[in-house]
C-alpha cells in the first residue's frame, strides 16, 4: 500500500510541475497548429521547431497537436477541441476534405481565423473560409519533378509510398508519372512505415523489375531505408534517385551522389509564416493578398552546406 | 427449497450494506472518474473544457471508446480477447463506402450488409478459437492483419485511392443513416442558445445558430449499449453463463453451460460494437479511410482494464468499462485543455493504467478474499 501512495505522490508532483511550466508561457495571442502526422513521422519535427521559433519571436503562445496514430477521424476531434478552447487562430492541414472540412468550417464560423498548411489546395482553403493556404501544391511538385527526370532520360520508376492512406502522397506519384509521360500503373508500392519492411519491399521490387530506371521516395520515412536497400543491392549511385522532403540521411546521400535531387517544400515556412501572418493580422490588421507557396525547391549537390547543417532541424 | 430457508440462509456470510455498496468491480473506476474530473476542474476549469462545445467534445470521444469498450468487456469477461477491433472498424467503414458509393446501392443496404459481414467475421473468429483451442490473442491478431490488408487492398484495386468520400450525399434522405450519423435534441439546444446559455456562430452561413446543435447518435448508442449489456450481464441467466464461461470453462460445461456458444456470441457482439463505431464515424464524416481505427483494440482493452475487469476473464463490469472509457476520453482531450505537451499524453495514459490496475487488484483481493 505504501508504494501505491508513493506512486500517487510522485505522479501528482510531476503533473503539477508540467502544469506550472505550461502556464508560465508568454501572455498574448494563442495559436494552435493541428497536423495529420502520426507520432512516428520525424519530418514534422521541422514544423514543430518553426512553430516554436515563430512563437518566441512574436511573443505569442503556440501549441502543436497531432493524432498519435495518424487517424484522420481523431484529427477532426482535435480540431473541434482546439476550437472549443477558443484560440486566436488555428493552423491546420487539409489531409482529407471530407473528414476535416466540417470541423474547420465550424471553427471559422465560430470566429477563429484559420490558415491551411501543407496538405490541401488554395481553392479548398478559400472554400472553407480560411485566410490563406501556405504549402506546396503536391501534384504540381510531382509533375515538375517528373519533367526534370524525363529531361534526364528516365522512362520508368518506382514510387515508394509510405503514407498510402493520404491522397496527397498518391498525387505526388501520379504527378511524377504524368510529368514523365508514363502510366502510374503498378509502379507505386505501399511500403508501410516500418524501416526494415520498406527496405525489404524496395529490394524485392527492384529484384523482380530489374529494368526500373528511377526511384522516387516521398520523405525521410521511405527515403532512409531505400538508401540502405540500394546500398545493399549495389545500385546506390547507379540508379536515378529523387525524393520529396529533406532529412539528415537524405542530405548526406545527395552529397555522396546517391540521390540526384531532393524536393524541399520548406516545412519550416509552413509553420513559421502562418504564425507571423496571423499575429500581424491580429495586432495591426495587415494580411498578405495571396496564398504562399513554400515550395517546391530542388536541392542538389551544389550549395548543400547550409542545408546539411540545419537538416532535420529547420530544413 | 422450504419456505423457512428463504429468509436467512446460515451458509451465507453476512455483510453490511455499506460494505456491499462499496465492494464492487467498478469501485476503482468510480474513484478514478472523480479524481480525473477534480483534476481537470482545478487545472483546466476556465479553458473552455467545460463549456458546451468542450463537454460535447470529450463526451463524443469518450462515447467512441465506450462503444468498443462495452464489446471488449463482455468478451473479456467470457475469457477471450479480440485484437481485430481496430481493423474491423476500418474494414466496416470501407465496406459501407464501397457498397454505397462504388456500387451505388442504397445506404441502408450498405449498412445492413456491412453489419452482417462484420458479425459473420466475429463468428468466424469465435468458431476458430473454440474449435482449435488456440488462444484468442493469436487468432484475432491474425484477423487484425487480414482485415487491415483487405481494407487497403480493395479500395486501391477498385477506386485507386485509400480514402473514399461522397457518402454524405448518398446518405441524404436515407431512412437508416440518421440512426448512426444524426443528432437529437436540436430544439433543446436552440432554446439554450436563445437563453444565451451556449455560444452561437458569429459569422458565415450558420450565423446565429448554436455552436452545439444536438447530441450525436454516437453518444446515444454508447449509453444504449452500456445499459443493455449491463442488464444482460447482471440480471439474466445468459449473463451468468458469460461469467461462468470466463471464470472456469470446464466447470461451466459440467453444469450445462453452453460455453462454446456463449463465447462465439460474445465475439459476434464485439464485432457488432466495432461496426456500430465504424458506421457512426462514416455517417458523421462522410468518408471512409484505410487507416481508420488504428490501435483502437488496445484503447478498448485499456478502458476495460481501468474499469476493473480481469484479463483472465470471469470478473468485471460493464459500468466499470464505460467509466474507464470516460476516464480515457476525458484525460485524452483534457490534457490539451490544460495545455500539456501532447507527446506526454502517453506518459499520463501509462501512469493511469498502472495506477488503475494496482488499485483494482487491491479491491479484488478484498472482495474475493484471495491472498
Amino acid at each position: 500500500m505504501k508504494t501505491t501512495i508513493k506512486t500517487i505522490a510522485v505522479s501528482a508532483v510531476a503533473a503539477t510541475a508540467l502544469m506550472g511550466a505550461s502556464s508560465a508561457m508568454a501572455e498574448g495571442e494563442r495559436y494552435v497548429l493541428v497536423s495529420h502526422a502520426p507520432d512516428s513521422d520525424s519530418w514534422w519535427n521541422t514544423i514543430k521547431n518553426g512553430l516554436a521559433l515563430a512563437g518566441e519571436q512574436m511573443d505569442v503562445t503556440v501549441e502543436y497537436r497531432n493524432p498519435p496514430t495518424g487517424d484522420l477521424a481523431d484529427m477532426a476531434r482535435i480540431i473541434e477541441q482546439a476550437a472549443a478552447s477558443a484560440p486566436n487562430g488555428i493552423i491546420t492541414t487539409l489531409a482529407d476534405p471530407d473528414v476535416l472540412s466540417g470541423p474547420i468550417r465550424a471553427a471559422v464560423e465560430s470566429g477563429i481565423d484559420v490558415i491551411i498548411i501543407n496538405s490541401g489546395t488554395p481553392d479548398a482553403a478559400r472554400e472553407l473560409g480560411a485566410l490563406m493556404y501556405v504549402g506546396q501544391p503536391e501534384y504540381d511538385a510531382g509533375f515538375a519533378a517528373g519533367q526534370r527526370a524525363a529531361g534526364d532520360g528516365i522512362s520508368s520508376f518506382l514510387c515508394v509510398n509510405h503514407y498510402i492512406s493520404s491522397p496527397s502522397s498518391t498525387e505526388r506519384c501520379q504527378g511524377f508519372a504524368d510529368g514523365l509521360g508514363v502510366d502510374l500503373g503498378n509502379q507505386m508500392i505501399d511500403s508501410g512505415q516500418d524501416p526494415s519492411e520498406i527496405q525489404n519491399r524496395v529490394t524485392a521490387y527492384l529484384n523482380s523489375n530489374p529494368d526500373t530506371d528511377a526511384v522516387l521516395t516521398l520523405g525521410p520515412t521511405s527515403a532512409d531505408p531505400t538508401i540502405l536497400a540500394l546500398e545493399q543491392i549495389g545500385l546506390a549511385g547507379d540508379i536515378y534517385f529523387g525524393t520529396f522532403d529533406l532529412g539528415g540521411d537524405i542530405v548526406n546521400a545527395i552529397r555522396d551522389g546517391v540521390i540526384q535531387w531532393g524536393i524541399d517544400q520548406q516545412p519550416f515556412l509552413q509553420a513559421y509564416l502562418p504564425v507571423i501572418v496571423l499575429t500581424n493580422y491580429h495586432r495591426y490588421g495587415v494580411l498578405p493578398g495571396n496564398n504562399i507557396n513554400s515550395g517546391p525547391g530542388f536541392v542538389t549537390a551544389d550549395a548543400l552546406d547550409l542545408v546539411a547543417e540545419l537538416a532535420g532541424e529547420y530544413r | 427449497m422450504s419456505s423457512m430457508g428463504v429468509a436467512v440462509d446460515e451458509r451465507i456470510k453476512e455483510t453490511s450494506k455499506l460494505r456491499k455498496a462499496l465492494i464492487r468491480p467498478e469501485l476503482g473506476a468510480i474513484v478514478g472518474t472523480i479524481a480525473v474530473f477534480s483534476f481537470f476542474i482545478i487545472f483546466a476549469g476556465d479553458s473552455g473544457m467545460f463549456n458546451a462545445q468542450g463537454v460535447l467534445n470529450w463526451s463524443t470521444v469518450s462515447a467512441q471508446f465506450m462503444i468498443i469498450a462495452v464489446g471488449a468487456c463482455m468478451l473479456m469477461i467470457a475469457g477471450e480477447f479480440d485484437l481485430s477491433v481496430g481493423s474491423m472498424i476500418g474494414f466496416a467503414g470501407m465496406s459501407i463506402a464501397l457498397i454505397s458509393v462504388t456500387l451505388q446501392w442504397p445506404v441502408w443496404v450498405a449498412i445492413l450488409l456491412t453489419f452482417a459481414l462484420c458479425i459473420a467475421v466475429g463468428a468466424l473468429n469465435g468458431i476458430i478459437v473454440v474449435r482449435t483451442g488456440l488462444p484468442s490473442f493469436i487468432v484475432t491478431l491474425a484477423f487484425l492483419f487480414i482485415l487491415r490488408g483487405f481494407t487497403i487492398f480493395f479500395p486501391q484495386l477498385i477506386e485507386r485511392r485509400t480514402i473514399i468520400g461522397g457518402i454524405s450525399e448518398r446518405a441524404e434522405g436515407d431512412w437508416l443513416a440518421p440512426l448512426f450519423g444524426g443528432k437529437i435534441g436540436g430544439g433543446f439546444f436552440n432554446w439554450l442558445a436563445d437563453m444565451e446559455l451556449i455560444g452561437v456562430f458569429t459569422r458565415g452561413t450558420r450565423m446565429g445558430e448554436p455552436i452545439v446543435n444536438g447530441i450525436p447518435m454516437l453518444i446515444v448508442w454508447a449509453l444504449g449499449l452500456m445499459v443493455v449489456a449491463h442488464i444482460v450481464l447482471t440480471r439474466t441467466q445468459f449473463g451468468n453463463w458469460i461469467f461462468a464461461a470466463g471464470g472456469d470453462a470446464q466447470a461451466a460445461r459440467y453444469v450445462g453451460v453452453p460455453v462454446n456458444r456463449v463465447k462465439i456470441q460474445m465475439f459476434m457482439f464485439t464485432a457488432f460494437c466495432a461496426c456500430v463505431f465504424a458506421t457512426c464515424q462514416v455517417m458523421e464524416f462522410g468518408s471512409a479511410g484505410a487507416d481508420r481505427g488504428l490501435l483502437k483494440e488496445f484503447e478498448a482493452i485499456i478502458a476495460v482494464v481501468i474499469g476493473g475487469a480481469l484479463l483472465t476473464g470471469g470478473y468485471g463490469s460493464v459500468i466499470g468499462a464505460a467509466l474507464g472509457a470516460l476516464i480515457f476520453g476525458v484525460v485524452q482531450q483534457g490534457l490539451f485543455f490544460a495545455g500539456v505537451e501532447s507527446s506526454l499524453f502517453r506518459v499520463f495514459l501509462g501512469v493511469i493504467l498502472l495506477f488503475a490496475v494496482i488499485l483494482n487488484t487491491y479491491i479484488r483481493r478484498i472482495i474475493t478474499g484471495e491472498r
